[in-house]
């Protein structure tokens, strides 16, 4: 579900990217411009960060954490549900500004204030507030759920040192949604205020201050670029590690790299705002922590290649995103450090430099570790592989159309072109770099259509996909693909790192459990998380057109669902033993 | 399996064509890669600096990258099983100490030139200028010169020249790439840097943080002449505009229609933002509106729909109360508010 909607969602944005591509081909094209153009780049900008990446993020986590911690399931799916919908219907508050009010957003993904304060702005605005309210809440209830689960819910013998490189990755990741979503969610509450009630706290002519949604936004901001890249780092990792036949070199040094991106991540957000004018004191402090961050990403590309220095590298398609992942991620690192140095950041800030830098963090780094996870994990959670040649096909178009995009931006930006411009004067060397990168933006475009060429002819053929087609090394290969709804019919017992690789190596070809076979428990299927959601949904669309009394009687079905969800025992039902499939021999 | 060697051999020389063809060409006024003063130059250093460092560690991680691809891929047949190698405290305090050590070297001039570029200069030495911007054009006051100016900013050249910088509306972000890296106007504070333009030209700048429908649109010039000929052109500021009889029409049609908005004194209204920009210079203009041809023509299909030019601006259109040849007429008087 999370997969099907961040799917739709990221087409929605890629079309929308191609057609800011489009417009930029050529200098003086007037096809999208002015309000129109800065409503394509915010819904862009806004439609991957929270309704594409977020979404099959979770879908992966969603997926595969239970699988590799030998869980049945997550630590609360009736919140995992709620979670989902909340997301989802945010995703449409969003994008129904399209036909509503009067147009998307327009303030950029990031609406700075006061562009985004009603003086400055049209209603717009109002669904980016509550849309990304109601999803940023379903968000937050995701990562606490992750969380627990991974906490509590560990097969006997997986201690923290043993888990898996992409469940460690989600462990940090969900704690950084814990810790950044609020920062957002009460950005946009006084955002709300203004726009909806009269409130000055980005006014400055009412004694407003308007470099405090800045602050605020990259408070979320910037650990939410850690939430999205750090599960790519846990997939590649776990690729490569699989592919190369040799345990993960460095798995202690790997967690403490993760677990330090993640804190120093939330040590540097003001270098977003170097341009703002904080002084010398803060932008150097920011920038000398930005540049720390170097180190624990550099310990995880060189712990990469050593993992495969020694093995048996194979090549497929789900191991080239990871093994292309590397340099383009490498690219985007070193950018990175480049905007770390302040005074040059003076140059790069808010051009095509930054847009090239973090395209290829978050295409090249996290969507390259995500399409490896998926070729990936694939039959394990479809009962299907996905069809190699056109696997192939899709990476090379995928690999050589991102180049392209991307790699003249640093140009464009350092040459002199702002980003967010709908057009640019000829005559200025911006015409090649501009013209190639909308080459590239269509090379894109091909690769995802073979990509889901792909995913059509995959689903039609008949196929059936043994419990370990790829030699693993990690619990989830231990069950039948695709994973049954119990997950496990008895709990495993792990007895190291990369518990099924132990076992394949003492010669035991299974791995042995922690229970006898009984009946499991299941939770019933429940369509109260889907009518809060809509509840809230109800609310949101009150807010908006200010009709408080929508608004209230959205809000208060909401509470009530939530009294008789915390009223009614909900008993489940038991899968009894005679329907488990149990004979799993790998 | 082939296939995808040889695309490898492909990706660096990709890399290379781009560079070729992306890096010529570049507009020598616009681009922050041809440092035209002190301080663009001395973030052209640290671009370079951070480039070297950088190239250096994408090329052993390259090294090691393509070594093992083709050392350590598995081959047909390949069978047993690599060493379970744990890691290697080494290795990982050899990768954890050199990437500092890079570091510490880009750090210090980092710390050092931020601090450089912060420096704020006593009121006496410097030429202050006051940059306020609007949606979607900038205003200049030269609070010690008590002048005031729109859009081209006329700046003396060789000498360090103080900025105070604000808003009127929005965010926008003043930024003459070949000059110095940009900082934000916000509106309710006051932002402080410097540029020195080392030689007489007409540098681009562009308005650098989204700000509105227009702001693609919202550029702005720097011109930068020798000190006599600025101090030449300070003292015509000065002097109130005087207009000849042959456009008396055009004059007359101004003082109904646009002053109002549009000032043509420069001494008058310092402190105070204006509301339009300032016409005392108008015929000197680079471009109109800051983006479009200085030609009659265009000026007067801006007097009549501006909105349809730059979506969003203020100025109302006069397409219905202005006819062809008054509109003639205006631009001719227009054209004459020169100081040259
Ligand atoms: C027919 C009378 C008018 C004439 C001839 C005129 C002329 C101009 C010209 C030539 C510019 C471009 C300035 C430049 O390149 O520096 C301009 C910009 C502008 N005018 Fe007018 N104007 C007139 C009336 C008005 C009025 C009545 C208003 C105020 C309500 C106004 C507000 C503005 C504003 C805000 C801009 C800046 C637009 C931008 O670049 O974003 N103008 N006008
Ligand atoms: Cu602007």
């Amino acid at each position: 579900m999370y997969l099907l909607a961040g799917g739709f969602f990221f087409l929605l944005g890629g079309l929308e990217a191609l057609l800011i591509r489009i417009q930029l081909m050529y200098p003086d094209l007037d096809i999208f411009v002015g309000g129109t153009f800065n409503q394509l780049l915010t819904m862009h900008g806004t439609t991957m960060i929270f309704f594409a990446a977020m979404p099959i993020i979770f879908a992966l986590l969603n997926a595969i954490v239970p699988l590799q911690i030998g869980a049945r399931d997550v630590a609360f799916p009736f919140i995992n549900a709620l979670g989902l919908w909340l997301f989802f219907l945010g995703g449409v508050i969003l994008n129904a500004s399209w036909f509503l009010g009067a147009g998307a957003p327009e303030a950029g993904w990031t609406a700075y204030a006061p562009l985004s304060t009603p003086a400055f702005s049209h209603m717009g605005v109002d669904f980016y507030v509550l849309g990304l309210q109601v999803a940023g809440i379903g968000t937050w209830l995701g990562g606490i759920n992750f969380l627990v689960t991974i906490i509590n819910m560990r097969a006997p013998g997986l201690t923290f040192m043993r888990l898996p490189m992409f469940t460690w990755t989600a462990f940090v990741t969900s704690a950084l949604v814990l810790f950044a979503f609020p920062a957002i969610t009460v950005n946009l509450i006084l955002l709300m205020f203004d726009r909806l009630f009269g409130g000055a706290f980005f006014n400055a002519d009412m004694g407003g201050n308007v470099v405090i949604w800045q602050h605020l936004f990259w408070i979320f901001g910037h650990p939410e670029v850690y939430i999205l890249i750090l599960p790519a780092f846990g997939i590649v990792s776990d690729v490569i590690s699989t592919f190369s036949k040799k345990r993960l070199f460095g798995h202690s040094a790997m967690v403490f790299a993760t677990v330090l991106i993640g804190f120093l991540g939330f040590m540097v957000w003001a270098h977003h705002m170097f341009t703002v004018g904080m002084g010398p004191i803060a932008n150097s402090l920011f920038a000398l922590a930005t540049m720390l961050i170097a180190v624990p990403t550099g310990i995880k590309i060189f712990n990469w290649l050593f993992t495969m220095w020694g093995g048996q590298v194979r090549i497929n398609t789900a191991s080239l995103w990871s093994i292309g992942f590397i340099p383009t991620f490498l690219i985007g690192g070193m950018t990175g450090v480049m905007l770390g140095v302040a005074p040059a950041d003076f140059q790069y800030q808010d051009t095509y430099f930054v847009i090239a830098h973090f395209h290829y963090t978050i295409v090249g780094g996290m969507v390259f570790g995500l399409f490896s996870g998926m070729y990936y994990w694939w039959p394990k959670m479809f009962g299907k592989m996905l069809n190699e040649k056109l696997g192939k096909w899709n990476f090379w178009t995928f690999f050589i159309g991102f180049n392209l995009t991307f790699f003249p931006q640093h140009f464009l930006g350092l040459m002199g072109m702002p980003r967010r411009v709908f057009t640019f004067l000829p005559n200025a060397g911006l015409e090649m770099g501009n013209f190639v990168s909308t080459i590239g933006a269509f090379g894109m475009t091909l690769s995802i259509l073979i990509f889901l060429l792909n995913i059509v002819i995959t689903n039609r053929s008949e196929q059936t996909v043994p419990a370990d087609p790829w030699d693993g090394r990690t619990l989830e290969w231990t069950i039948p693909s695709p994973a049954p709804e119990y997950n496990f019919a008895q709990t495993p017992l792990v007895r190291g790192l990369d518990a099924l690789w132990v076992e394949k190596m003492e010669g035991n070809g299974q791995i042995s459990y922690a229970e006898p076979l009984g009946r499991i428990h299941m939770p019933s299927p429940s369509v109260l998380p889907f009518l809060m959601a809509i509840g809230l949904t109800f609310a949101a669309f009150g807010f908006i057109y200010h009709t408080w009394f929508v608004a209230a009687t959205g809000l208060i079905f909401t509470f009530v669902l939530m009294s008789i969800r915390s009223v009614k025992d909900d008993p489940g039902y038991y899968i009894e033993v005679e329907d488990i499939d149990e004979g799993v021999k790998v | 399996m082939s296939q995808w060697k040889k695309a490898w051999r492909l990706l660096p020389l990709l890399a290379v064509m781009m560079l070729v063809l992306t890096g010529c060409g570049q507009d020598p006024f616009l681009s922050a890669l041809t440092p035209r003063g002190p301080v663009a130059e001395q973030q052209f250093y640290l671009i370079k600096l951070s480039i070297y460092i950088m190239m250096g560690v994408f090329a052993v991680v390259m090294v090691i990258y393509v070594y093992v691809l083709v050392r350590f891929r598995h081959r047909p047949g390949q069978t047993g099983i690599p060493e379970q190698i744990e890691g290697s405290h080494k290795l990982e305090i050899i990768w954890t100490t050199i990437p500092l050590i890079l570091l510490t070297i880009l750090a210090i001039p980092t710390v050092k030139i931020t601090f450089d570029l912060a420096e704020k200069f006593p009121t006496d030495d410097a030429l202050q200028v006051k940059v306020i911007a609007h949606q979607f054009w900038w205003e200049y006051e030269y609070p010690d010169l008590g002048i005031s100016a729109a859009q081209d900013l006329y700046i003396p050249t060789g000498e360090k020249v103080q900025f105070q910088l604000t808003s009127e509306d929005v965010i926008h972000s003043f930024w003459a790439p070949a000059l110095g890296g940009k900082t934000d106007t916000n509106p309710g504070m006051v932002n402080a840097m410097w540029l020195q333009a080392d030689d007489p030209g007409v540098y681009k700048g562009k308005c650098a943080e989204l700000c509105g429908d227009s702001h693609t649109l919202m550029d702005f010039k720097i011109v930068a002449m020798d000190r006599p000929e600025f101090d030449a052109w300070v003292e015509k500021m000065k002097e109130p505009h005087v207009s000849s009889s042959d456009v008396a029409e055009g004059e007359q049609i101004f003082a109904d229609s646009c002053i109002s908005c549009h000032a043509i004194d420069a001494t008058q209204g310092l402190d105070i933002p204006d509301f339009a920009p300032n016409l005392r210079n108008f015929g000197d203009r680079v471009v109109l509106a800051n983006y479009f041809n200085m030609d009659d023509e265009t000026i007067a299909e801006w007097i009549k729909n501006p909105e349809k030019m730059k979506p969003g601006n203020l100025m109302p259109g006069f397409a219905d109360e202005l006819d062809d040849q008054q509109l003639a007429s205006l631009v001719d008087y227009l054209n004459t508010l020169s100081v040259k």
